[in-house]
């Protein structure tokens, strides 16, 4: 449990962006450089944080937790998280995540036996005007229809299977 | 075409790149106002009537003549990009394409009110726009307008990025302050005010994107000849991003003399109704402003046009009108459901809710899982009046204004829709198979046709 010398550096410098001994302020964007190496936020992991930060573990739980976009259980290879708030509702994402359970043979907050994909049903990502639309990693996916998501996972399968 | 001040150059090629942006006359605002004294730039800033486009639609130099300037004691703006109201998706466009707006507003907001480190915070899920930013805050710093003795005035400025994680409520500012500060998002209790203590207890001034980028052309134009854009106190332009059933979905630049029915039905605009369907509804300001049936929305209740600006939107108050809020624009057409829209904005605040405030924390609950049991056809009259009665509980009650925030929108889809939830009631099997659609609240243009 450690990260690579280029996130170590990645840390120091955002550290340096607050006054002295305000270190704690860079615990959301350390979690997140945590959980873009390993995946979600073990107990382990977050104990790290508390570490590198100087903080007590207590503090890393409590915002670790607080926040939705921390995974604090493993959570497939590709995650699909597709808006169903108001706006995006009246242009069709109840169809656009039943039809993916329906692909991937799982429900909304479950995760393929294959660890591949994890179906999320999440509320407005700001991109209301190009609904239905869902966040996969770090980018949009917008406009889309039942044939964009055969599209997605197909795509999502081919890398899958190109960096194996 | 109306007055453009913000996104005028926003689909020249290149834009996002620092050469173009200056050879297009950007930066020139820093250039001008590092010359002036900060006092010189606030005053400015107050002429021109510039209002909060966060949402409160605050005065933003009144609001920057209030920041506490103890001795010895650094000051710090934080621009707010958290943008996570539903309907609302303006602020990412400005970053997305025209970056350097923001950093040049920036800069000169940051000279005003004498920061030397300014944050921008901005959601945790725009994930992709942290390295559009932060290019531009290179290419600002690498070209002298950024870092150390600025412009050999001797200002320092930093401006650093940072990302939230996913929460709504980390757009309130105080609970932005303390996720800054690396903590759980819970709003802090007022007073004492970020302008006095804020991030690290230190005067703070939290402004939306847009109201910071805003500032450019207010310097550039100076305050007076802002203010003669717009009508009244909604002066200069606003962003509008408008989204649900229209035609052309975006991001608009207005100048707030344009009607409601204008917007709507005009191609410049959102280019009408999609699929040939006459309009229901709408939320015109962000999904915890009032809903607002078609015929309320285009005539106020005394009959007058409707415009696009904060006095004409708030006219009639609750009771027949909604607010400007933070611009998002959300249309319903004929075959949407009130009672459905209303239940997923319901589920929307109770997942947001910071659990602080037991009428908060409770209430968003309950009324979710009410407009869930109408929704799903197996409601009662009396869950109606309990609804009714949750969100007058609510509303006042909170420590923040996301309590308000949940109970408006049950509030006014009651108060303007009631004979839907109703219907909801009556017909339970019947709901399941179709929309109640437009009864009486048919699209003021054919009324008056
Ligand atoms: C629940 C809640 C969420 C908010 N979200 C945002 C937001 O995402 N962006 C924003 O600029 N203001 C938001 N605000 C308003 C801010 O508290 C604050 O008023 C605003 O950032 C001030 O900037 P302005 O005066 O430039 O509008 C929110 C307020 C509340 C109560
Ligand atoms: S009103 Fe709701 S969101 Fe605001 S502090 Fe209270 S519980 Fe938290
Ligand atoms: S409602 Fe889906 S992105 Fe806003």
């Amino acid at each position: 449990m450690a990260f690579s010398e280029e996130r170590l550096k990645k840390v120091s410098e955002i550290v340096a962006r607050y006054p002295e001994g305000k270190q704690k302020s860079a615990l959301i964007p350390v979690l997140h450089l945590a959980q873009e190496q390993f995946g979600w936020l073990s107990a382990a992991t977050m104990d790290y944080v508390a570490s590198l930060l100087s903080l007590e573990p207590i503090e890393v739980y409590e915002v670790a937790t607080f926040y939705s976009m921390f995974n604090l259980k493993p959570v497939g290879k590709y995650m699909f998280e597709v808006c169903q708030t108001g706006p995006c509702m009246i242009n069709g994402s109840d169809d656009i995540i039943a039809y993916i359970g329906e692909k991937l043979g799982i429900k909304p907050g479950e995760t393929t036996s294959d660890g591949m994909f994890t179906l999320k049903a999440v509320e407005c990502l700001g991109a209301c005007g190009y609904a239905p639309m869902m966040q996969l990693g770090k980018f949009y996916r917008e406009h889309l229809t039942r044939e964009k998501v055969d599209a997605i996972i197909a795509e999502c399968r081919s890398n899958a299977a190109a960096n194996n | 075409m109306g007055v453009k001040l913000l996104l005028d150059k926003a689909h020249i090629e290149g834009i996002r790149t620092y050469e173009v942006y200056r050879q297009n006359g950007g930066y020139a605002s820093v250039e001008k106002a590092l010359k002036m004294t900060p006092e010189a730039i606030v005053e400015e800033v107050k002429k021109s009537g510039l209002r909060g486009r966060g949402g409160a639609g605050f005065p933003t130099g009144m609001k920057w003549s209030f920041i506490a300037k103890p001795e010895g004691v650094p000051r710090h703006l934080v621009c707010n990009a958290d943008e996570s109201e539903p309907g609302t998706f303006k602020d990412r466009y400005l970053m997305e394409f025209i970056p350097h707006l923001l950093i040049e507003g920036l800069i000169v907001s940051s000279f005003a009110l004498g920061s030397s480190a300014t944050y921008i915070y901005i959601r945790g899920e725009y994930a992709w726009i942290p390295d559009i930013l932060e290019q531009a805050i290179a290419e600002a710093k690498a070209n002298g307008w950024l870092g150390k003795n600025i412009l050999n005035t001797g200002f320092d400025c930093e401006i650093y990025v940072q990302r939230g994680a996913g929460a709504y409520i980390c757009g309130e500012e105080t609970a932005l302050i303390e996720s800054l500060e690396g903590k759980r998002g819970n709003p802090r209790i007022k007073p004492p005010f970020p302008a006095v203590k804020g991030v690290w207890d230190r005067p703070t001034v939290v402004n939306n994107v847009e109201t910071l980028a805003a500032v450019v052309p207010v310097i550039n134009m100076g305050g007076e000849e802002y203010a003669k854009i717009g009508v009244g106190r909604s002066t200069g332009t606003k962003l509008i991003s408008a989204c649900g059933n229209i035609n052309k979905p975006g991001v608009f630049e207005i100048d707030m003399t344009i009607s409601v029915e204008e917007f709507i039905y005009s191609d410049e605009y959102c280019g009408g109704i999609a699929n040939g369907k006459r309009l229901k509804a709408c939320i015109p300001g962000g999904s915890s402003v009032p809903i607002l049936p078609a015929n309320l929305l285009l005539k106020t209740a005394k009959g007058e046009t409707r415009y696009m600006n904060y006095e004409s939107l708030s006219d009639g108050g609750f009771a027949t009108g909604s607010m400007m809020g933070s611009g998002g624009f959300i249309v319903l057409d004929e075959d949407q459901c009130v009672v459905k829209n209303t239940y997923t904005l319901a589920r929307f605040y109770r997942h947001e809710s910071c659990g602080q405030c037991s009428p908060c924390r409770e209430g968003t609950g309950w009324m979710e899982k009410i407009l869930k049991k109408i929704d799903s056809g197996k409601g009662t009259r009396e869950d109606i009046d309990l609804l009714w009665d949750i969100q007058r509980k609510i509303e006042g009650n909170t420590i923040c204004p996301l309590g308000d925030a949940a109970a408006w929108p049950v509030a006014a889809a009651i108060r303007h829709f009631r004979d839907e939830f109703e219907w909801h009631v009556d017909h339970p099997e019947e709901c399941l198979r179709r929309n109640y659609g437009l009864a009486h609240y048919a699209d003021e243009r054919e009324v008056l046709a």
